[in-house]
């Protein structure tokens, strides 16, 4: 079907309990998503609704107790774990909701480490890659600072160029806008809405800011475990 | 430099002092490995060059007796057995020259001499010892042994032109008061005859030089009344450790028992052997700490590290990279230490070699003797790679089994 090659991901009656024993919770009720590439989509929602559960889940960092995730037309519900983490390296980016950065490492080197790892680039195309992305989060000065020596909302920066790295065609990101001030919030928002477009990536962003949500081409409402 | 690697090293830096702790265990156990196999197989060596230079690397001796094989022929296995101790021996070597010239024929023989011995007693202007009288054929005998290196006093060549010269230990002429040029009297079976010293020698084995007198071989016939045969054929060999299999052919075809110089100085051997191993074992202590120091410190690092492995995970590398990334930090631990304990190991055992240590009884020798063999370095550098791999395999698996969504979320233990 024509339609489902538009879709870069699908998540089909998706449910996740966690804790154990008495204080097992069902935090993912059945939720049904999907995600075209080229489209930017925001999913908002009261803290504790299970956002952060559900894109674990898209990003293949979690199993689902129930439901089904198609990345990119293949099922990866139920694969194992090689497929799943080759899955990550070469389709997904993820931004984490706490902004993680390898603090030992450079802000260059922690852009340039998934590179490294799916190895499809020279070390100097690798190299100029990083230092493209680390200027279009506004970093470009900084690429040699490491982690340690750079504030928390230019470490979500780097993790957001981080997340671009490897050309992902979904880039999932957990309130990428969360830690920063209006004008670099303009920035990185302007700067996946653009890749969305301009190289067809589908966009699944957290956030608590309205004007942001609004800005996108969908918002999904969530709420208690359930799109609303 | 692969991606693995370079995250290894630099998480390695981030707990210096730890991983300090078990490289210095590493060095400690790689370097005093060395060196204790350095000196107890440097002690081996010269007791068996000792040994070597004083009875050669085999004994002929003994006639087997034919008679009893024929007995039990066309038996089954166990007749092999009790025909083996069943072997029947006539003392002493009844056609020396026979024997020499047939041993000719096998290519490691380097050398064969006749010696006939007998039991004496040394009667000196002040005491009388007991002790051994060995009829020796100089020239071939100093191609069987060191008897001329061995000599501290006088010279071969006097005992050479002295038809009644002998050769004698050193601890016999202390005890006699004898010195080059002093006369003494052998007696055995009843006759005497007078003996002048032409040289001192000194094995450093006690038991040799408290006990022989060399004299030459036609003097100990008319001594011992034995005018043809001699007690034994020492032989020598280019390779001295084939002994064993030669002395079983040479068994075969000369019909007489051959003895190699490990079965006859087994028991030394043995107890050479237990220290060496038992001091291996006893320094593979600090190879043991070694690996626990590791254990502790990745298990320490994957704690810490958690979050960054659920980024590695989450950006596309696999268990087998994080196993990968923390034995890599062990590796390169591993590494320095075996290489700086290697070092170590090497300079002791240059230090050690110089101090002295004055040994005689089994040996005589005024320092410590090592041996320098690169396989104490291999068997050193393998014991520990194998203490401190295993140790952090544990930490490096357990690291990549954690799922990246229970890090996250905090529940990853
Ligand atoms: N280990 C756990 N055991 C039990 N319940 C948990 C566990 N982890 C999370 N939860 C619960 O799951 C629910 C969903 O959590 P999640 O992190 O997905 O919320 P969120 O929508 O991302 O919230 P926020 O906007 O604050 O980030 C919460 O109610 C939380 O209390
Ligand atoms: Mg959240």
């Amino acid at each position: 079907m024509a339609d489902s090659a538009n879709f870069a991901l699908r998540c089909d009656n998706l449910h996740r309990y966690l804790g154990q024993d008495d204080a097992r919770v069902h935090v993912l009720k059945g939720v049904s998503f999907e995600a075209r590439r080229g489209q930017v989509y925001a999913i908002v929602g009261p803290s504790g609704c299970g956002k952060s559960t559900l894109l674990y889940l898209l990003g293949l960092l979690d199993q689902p107790d129930g439901g089904e995730i198609e990345i990119n037309g293949s099922k990866m519900s139920n694969t194992d774990d090689l497929a799943r983490t080759a899955a990550r390296g070469e389709h997904i980016g993820f931004v984490f909701q706490f902004h993680f950065l390898m603090l030992e490492f450079t802000a260059l080197e922690n852009v340039m480490m998934p590179m490294r790892k799916l190895g499809r680039l020279s070390l100097p195309e690798m190299t100029d890659r990083a230092h493209s992305l680390l200027a279009s989060v506004g970093l470009g000065e900084k690429t040699h600072r490491l982690g340690t020596q750079l504030s928390g909302g230019e470490q979500q920066r780097v993790a957001v160029a981080r997340a671009l790295a490897n050309q992902p065609s979904i880039i999932l990101a957990d309130e990428p806008t969360g830690n920063l001030d209006v004008k670099n919030s303009a920035l990185v928002f302007d700067l996946l809405t653009r890749l969305a477009k301009e190289n067809g990536q589908a966009v699944v962003l957290v956030t608590h800011n309205p004007e942001i949500a609004q800005r996108c081409d969908l918002t999904r409402p969530m709420r208690d475990g359930l799109f609303v | 430099m692969s991606p693995n690697l370079r995250i290894a090293l630099r998480f390695l830096t981030a707990k210096k002092r730890a991983m300090l702790m078990s490289l210095s265990c590493t060095v400690l156990g790689v370097g005093l490995f060395v060196l204790t196999q350095a000196t107890t197989s440097g002690f081996e060596e010269f007791f068996i060059k000792t040994i070597l230079g004083t009875d050669g690397a085999m004994r002929i001796e003994d006639k087997i007796q034919d008679t009893l094989r024929q007995m039990t022929a066309g038996g089954g296995s166990d007749f092999q057995i009790s025909q083996r101790q069943g072997l029947k021996y006539i003392e002493g070597v009844e056609e020396p020259k026979l024997i020499i010239n047939a041993l000719k024929d096998f290519s490691n023989v380097s050398g064969a001499a006749p010696v006939l011995r007998g039991s004496v007693l040394v009667r000196a202007d002040f005491k009388n010892e007991s002790a051994q009288v060995f009829g020796i054929s100089l020239e071939e005998h100093l191609k069987v042994s060191d008897l001329g290196r061995q000599i501290v006093q006088g010279d071969v060549a006097t005992f050479r032109e002295q038809p009644t010269g002998a050769l004698m230990g050193r601890v016999l002429a202390d005890r006699l008061q004898l010195s080059t040029g002093s006369t003494f009297i052998l007696e055995a079976q009843g006759q005497r005859m007078r003996y002048t010293v032409s040289a001192i020698y000194e094995t450093g084995v006690a038991d040799i030089d408290k006990m022989r007198v060399y004299v030459h071989l036609s003097e100990a016939r008319s001594l011992l009344k034995k005018p043809s045969g001699v007690s034994f054929v020492q032989v020598n060999l280019f390779e001295k450790d084939r002994a064993p299999q030669n002395s079983i052919q040479i068994q075969d075809v000369l019909k007489h028992s051959a003895k190699p110089w490990q079965e006859r100085e087994k028991s030394w051997l043995s107890t050479f052997r237990a220290l060496r191993i038992s001091s291996a074992i006893t320094v593979s202590v600090f190879t043991l700490i070694a690996g626990l120091a590791m254990f502790n410190t990745l298990a320490m690092i994957v704690l810490e590290k958690t979050k960054d492995i659920a980024i590695l995970r989450s950006m596309g590398y696999e268990r087998r990279d994080i196993t990968q990334i923390f034995l890599w930090q062990a590796g390169i631990v591993l590494a320095i230490g075996a290489f700086l304990g290697c070092v170590v190991g090497a300079l002791s055992t240059l230090g050690v070699s110089y101090m002295p240590l004055p040994i005689s009884g089994i040996f005589k020798t005024e320092t410590f003797v090592v041996s320098w063999n690169i396989w104490h370095y291999v068997q050193a550098i393998a014991t520990a790679a194998l203490m401190v791999m295993i140790a952090s395999l544990i930490p490096a698996r357990r690291a990549a089994r954690l799922e990246p969504g229970d890090i996250v979320r905090g529940t990853a233990q």
